[in-house]
């Protein structure tokens, strides 16, 4: 790949997702990006470039964007924050009330294990949360991995990491040598194809935002931008929890980290209804 | 990764003498000590002679299969000790649900590598969880 195409793919892919890719991807861009010259005919990347210019190029762009997204994610990744979960509901449960459902939010979802870690806390605290309805909401930038969501259906390899055996028989059915997660499971959320970059007003008020490991691939600017729109979303006793290489740190002052935990914030200023 | 400490002992149960190496590999690594038993049966007395704190327990062997074994061990030596992993190529959910029942901390599904055992090991509570 030129220098040229790889700088015009970058910034194409970078003001679309907010994904910068450096200089020394190169060669992940090209491994990528190999099954997309191939379907759309193209002798190589500046065959690409100039399509992805030309009439209908906006389509294929975001099959670009997509194809250049990482996808990594397990069930109850990294613990700690589920662990924060757990004690968060039954108090934001009771300041709701039974009248307004609970609205959790898994902002960059990828296959989905994230929101149906959330919805297997839920289920399992149910009890505890006075008949509080709750809500949650899968978004990611990539169609592929919106539409695995949304079907629940998981690898043995995919149902082993992060999720306990107990968890395994009480929330999954087995078919065809697939894991599907049960229906009472999947009613509980709903996943929409949405950019992070994008306007999230219309996705309204959440108690709780996941958003993890995404905001690794983004530059600083892009960092403060989608952390200060989210906080903008977050009820103000909500909470938000960010990945375990993220922070709030030098890019907004409109969320500050709850005393003593780590990766878990709430909105600036609202220090006396955070619990 | 943090330098493995003592995690005290697991014993491995397996009929091929191959799994266990291969088991006794990873486990070392994650600061285990490892004794061996190639059946329930060899197992069970193993235990008797000292408890070990976690068996990682195949499923299908001659003699005692796995789950004769941790019948026979959940009552004799009650439902918390040894903690106890099977690990079995056996993937139908009717057989996990059984393994639970009968006492079982975890279950793995083979194959397996290092990581997705030391997973299922932090779930187990037998390995602290790195992240938190
Ligand atoms: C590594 S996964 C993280 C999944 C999950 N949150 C976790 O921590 O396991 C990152 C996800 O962010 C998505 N993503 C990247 N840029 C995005 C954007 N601008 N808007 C929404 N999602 C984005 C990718 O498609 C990918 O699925």
């Amino acid at each position: 790949m030129t220098p040229r195409s790889f700088a015009f793919i970058a910034a194409l892919v970078k003001s679309r997702s907010g994904l910068v890719l450096a200089a020394e991807q190169g060669y992940m861009l090209e491994t990528r990006l190999g099954p997309i010259l191939k379907r759309e005919g193209l002798a190589d990347f500046e065959a690409l470039a100039e399509r992805l210019q030309g009439p209908g190029g906006h389509r294929l762009a975001e099959a670009v964007t997509e194809a250049l997204t990482t996808n990594e994610s397990s069930f109850f990744r990294d613990g700690r924050p589920f662990e924060h979960l757990r004690r968060l509901l039954p108090g934001l449960a009771a300041a709701r009330g039974a009248g307004m459902p609970l609205r959790l939010w898994s902002a960059a979802c990828s296959t989905g294990q994230e929101a149906y870690s959330i919805a297997m806390i839920l289920a399992e605290l149910a009890p505890q949360l006075g008949g509080c309805r709750a809500d949650i909401l899968g978004t990611d930038i990539s169609q592929a991995v919106v539409t695995r969501a949304r079907q629940g259906r998981f690898s043995q390899f995919e149902v082993q990491r992060g999720l306990p055996a107990r968890l395994l028989v009480r929330h999954f059915r087995q078919e065809e040598g697939r894991w599907q997660v049960a229906p009472d499971l999947r009613e509980m959320i709903r996943f929409e194809r949405w950019n992070l970059l994008a306007d999230l007003r219309p996705l309204g008020r959440f108690d709780v935002i996941f958003c993890r490991n995404v905001l690794i691939y983004f530059d600083a600017p892009t960092k403060a931008r989608v952390l200060e729109a989210m906080a903008a979303q977050l009820a103000p006793d909500g909470v938000l929890y960010l990945g375990g290489a993220e922070t709030v740190l030098g890019l907004t002052d409109r969320l500050v980290a709850l005393p003593g935990e780590r990766g878990a914030y709430r909105r600036a200023g609202m220090a006396a209804l955070a619990g | 990764m943090t330098a493995p400490a003592g995690q005290g002992t697991c014993l491995v149960v397996d009929d091929s003498r191959v799994v266990r190496k291969a088991a006794r590999r990873i486990l070392e690594g994650l600061g285990f000590q490892v004794r061996e038993a190639g059946d329930g049966a060899e197992a069970l007395a193993a235990c008797r002679a000292e408890m070990p704190r976690a068996v990682l327990l195949d499923r299908n062997m001659p003699v005692m299969d796995g789950i004769a074994f941790l019948r026979a061990a959940r009552a004799e030596f009650g439902p918390d000790r040894p903690v106890v992993v099977l690990c079995t190529t056996e993937a139908a959910m009717e057989r996990i649900v059984e393994a639970l029942e009968a006492g079982a901390q975890e279950y793995v599904m083979k194959p397996f590598d290092a990581a997705l055992l030391q997973d299922k090991l932090i779930q187990a509570g037998l390995l602290p969880d790195p992240a938190a």
